[in-house]
């Protein structure tokens, strides 16, 4: 009777307070965990050839449209030809980091055994080392999710996104530092994990973070060293073509990403948590923090693809190791559970979810006086004020 | 002067590779090549099937053509076999069955369906040319001298006749002149590949002599029942001065070994095991902990992949017979009992495979 006891002891502690905000018992929690527990496993059960074989035609999608692209770039001083070359590098880039490279590296296709896509192995195209990656993402941010303190996700260590975080007059530079973390969105992941901030603070040795800077900055060199050296060296006489269609690629590829991974956390309604309430958390309250934390954006089969399926965001954070392809599968029933348990589901268009993400980054940018006056509350500030009252 | 040539020649290479490579780094050039060709890799071994063959209802026999990263292999020799069914990709061994002289440069496989076998029954059903599967390079020490025996005793049952038909037709190729004794053990004469091969090596070769036994089908065969002394002696009279190569069932094997023990020429005997023999569980009731899933359950006695499987998780494996090392994990405390041979390792930080490591006592490995 093992599973009677654990309900037993997890039933007579308090949940969190966000959980007793929302009217959830510890009970309930349990529940919930359990039902989401059985939704993720029947997925799991019916992964197949048909997943390796989707995940295989993006990768010949990628590569392909990558080797044309660089081929195409020796006639980059035709303007249509050059401005094509440019649109399917970019693609491809996206496509690497995001459906493929993203996905890959949570482990979700080690299942099938294959040394080409398994997580231990695969390397992606962007300045972050993939083991540097595996470790501040799949582990750090998937554990940690919208804890104010552990999850180093919120804000990046940069942004104040938060009322939880203290204002200073620095943040007055919140959209500035955004815009420049957008364009240099691989750097910024690549610094990311170099955790300067725990650095300053004495939490982390500097040894232990100039070897993890200096992994970053080789591969950043050698990436670099790719697509601005080699080759436009290569193209010859297009030089200083090739040169702009890569950074251009490589640009694009940043502010996507930027955009859709700034959609996945910040978008105005996603809770953040404290670490006392995440304390010793049962299986249930992680799978609440998560639905919590998350938000989805909706769009057509192309933009969820492009998006690395991340648009299933919420799902992503409840299941992050089935392949990303599965979640749309699952909305309905997500949904479903969220509607039963009372539990608000996150979701909307790109334009209302970003829209609200630079709302964020610049209500918190300013000081708490005065700030009422130029911008609106977030929907959480104002359920905050109505559990207040 | 080709000394001289050998370095120049090799580090105009190397560069030439550490170009390819930053231009298409991180990924390496393989991955692009090999959408093209699937057999293409500069690294691992890969081979397409050329040639599929049902000799009978329960087994197969493939002709691979392997990419340039195969090396050959010695008469007795096994090669893992990697093949995607469903999406997962499974590593099984199998011995070449071929000569090591084959002109082609095919390897060939013979493939028993066994009742509870995924890859097997696979390959038996799906195999046909043009497909392609992963190889690991030969492995095994379950070889032929390469100073030949003058006197050779070739014994096997059921699928194990592979690394021993290797062997035979090595020996034959080589135009060895000793005596060369072949003793197979099958259900019956359907069930029995490369028949056909083997009586027409006899009309060719006046010093091979050649038993089979038919174990379901008595007089139908050489010889009859179980293997014993006495068919030791009808296949060689000499045997006592025979090197012997063994490959079967287990109790095949046990049964050879005896007699040569007994006869005090342990020395001249060598086998190869395909089956995991278990040693029985000792005692089950620990703790088993696999750090990395933060889960721990009570052992049951089995293996840890076997606990860790049925607990829902589902680590990195090949073999499941403690060969191709795929299933390795770090042991972070407590002692685990290899089943295959009793030995117990319990230094923290080796690296154990778990498809032959059971506990012993409390343990937790990082999985």
């Amino acid at each position: 009777m093992p599973i009677t006891t654990a309900t037993e002891r997890d039933a007579r502690v308090a949940p969190s307070s966000t959980a007793a905000a929302l009217g959830l018992s510890e009970e309930q929690l349990q529940e919930l965990g359990r039902e989401l527990d059985a939704i993720g496993r029947r997925v799991a059960d019916d992964l197949g050839q048909a997943d390796v074989d989707y995940l295989r035609r993006v990768i010949r999608t990628q590569r392909g449209l990558e080797v044309a692209s660089r081929g195409l770039l020796f006639l980059g001083w035709v303007p249509p030809v050059w401005a094509l070359a440019t649109v399917m590098l970019g693609t491809s880039k996206i496509l690497d980091n995001m459906e493929i490279g993203h996905n890959v590296m949570h482990g979700q296709y080690d299942w099938t055994n294959d040394p080409a896509l398994s997580s231990s192995n695969f390397d992606w195209d962007t300045a972050c080392p993939a083991d540097q990656w595996r470790h501040s993402h799949n582990f750090v941010h998937h554990t940690y999710t919208n804890i104010v303190g552990k999850d180093r996700d919120i804000g990046y260590g940069v942004l104040r996104m938060s009322p939880a975080t203290p204002w200073s007059p620095a943040h007055l530079a919140n959209p500035m530092i955004a815009a420049l973390l957008a364009l240099n969105f691989d750097l910024g992941v690549m610094l990311h994990d170099v955790e300067f901030e725990r650095v300053m603070s004495g939490k982390r040795p500097w040894r232990e973070a100039w070897v993890t800077l200096q992994a970053g900055l080789r591969k950043t060199g050698r990436l670099a060293a790719k697509d601005y050296v080699i080759w436009p060296l290569l193209t010859g006489p297009m030089f200083l073509s090739t040169l702009a269609a890569n950074t251009v690629a490589n640009l694009t590829r940043n502010v996507w990403a930027f955009t859709i991974i700034f959609c996945g956390h910040f978008p105005d309604g996603t809770h953040e948590f404290t670490i006392d309430e995440c304390e010793d958390e049962s299986r249930g309250h992680w799978y609440f923090r998560q639905l919590l934390g998350s938000a989805n954006i909706e769009g057509g089969p192309l933009f969820h693809v492009m998006s690395g399926n991340l648009s299933h965001q919420i799902e992503h954070h409840l299941f992050p190791d089935l392949p990303a392809r599965r979640y749309k599968e699952v909305v309905g029933e997500v949904r479903a559970v969220c509607e039963r348990f009372g539990l608000p589901y996150n979701t909307g268009g790109l334009a209302r979810q970003f829209g609200s993400v630079v709302r964020k980054i610049v209500r918190f940018s300013l000081p708490e006086r005065g700030r009422a006056e130029l911008t609106p509350p977030t929907a959480n500030e104002r359920a905050a004020e109505r559990i207040a009252a | 002067m080709s000394t001289q040539g050998t370095p120049t020649r090799r580090r105009a290479l190397r560069r030439a590779v550490q170009f390819v490579d930053a231009v298409a780094t991180p990924h390496g050039i393989d991955r692009y090549i090999e959408l093209a060709l699937p057999t293409w890799s500069s690294t691992e071994v890969r081979a397409r099937i050329v040639a599929v063959r049902r000799g009978s209802a329960s087994s197969v026999t493939l002709s691979l053509r392997p990419n340039s990263n195969w090396t050959g292999f010695t008469a007795g020799q096994h090669t893992q076999l990697s093949v995607e069914i469903d999406g997962v990709r499974r590593t099984r061994c199998y011995s070449m069955a071929n000569s090591a002289h084959r002109a082609d440069g095919l390897v060939e496989l013979t493939v028993k369906a066994h009742p509870m076998g995924r890859v097997s029954g696979y390959l038996v059903d799906h195999a046909r040319p043009g497909m392609v599967v992963g190889l690991s390079p030969a492995q095994g020490v379950f070889t032929l001298p390469e100073v030949r025996p003058q006197r050779v005793l070739l014994v096997s049952g059921g699928s194990g006749i592979t690394p021993v038909m290797s062997m035979l037709r090595t020996l034959c190729d080589e135009g060895h002149r000793g005596p060369v004794a072949f003793l197979h053990y099958a259900i019956s004469a359907a069930e029995h590949p490369y028949r056909e091969e083997v009586v027409r090596l006899v009309a060719l070769h006046p010093n091979l002599r050649v038993h089979t036994v038919y174990t379901d089908a008595p007089g139908t065969g050489d010889l009859d029942g179980l293997f014993c002394e006495g068919h030791l002696a009808a296949a060689d009279p000499d045997w006592v001065d025979a090197e012997a190569f063994v490959c079967g069932p287990a109790p095949l094997m046990d049964a050879v070994r005896e007699v040569f023990g007994e006869a005090g020429r342990s020395a001249q005997y060598h086998d190869e095991a395909f089956t995991l023999a278990l040693t029985p569980a000792r005692s089950g009731g620990g703790a088993v902990t696999f750090a990395s899933s933060a889960m721990t359950v009570a052992d049951d006695g089995r293996t840890l992949l076997e606990q860790a499987e049925s607990n829902g998780l589902s680590p990195t494996h090949g073999c499941r017979m403690g060969i191709c090392h795929t299933c390795t994990r770090l042991l972070n405390s407590g002692a685990v009992r290899n089943v295959t041979t009793g030995d117990v390792v319990d230094a923290t930080g080796t690296e154990i495979r778990i498809c032959v490591s059971a506990p012993d006592g409390d343990v937790s490995i990082d999985l």
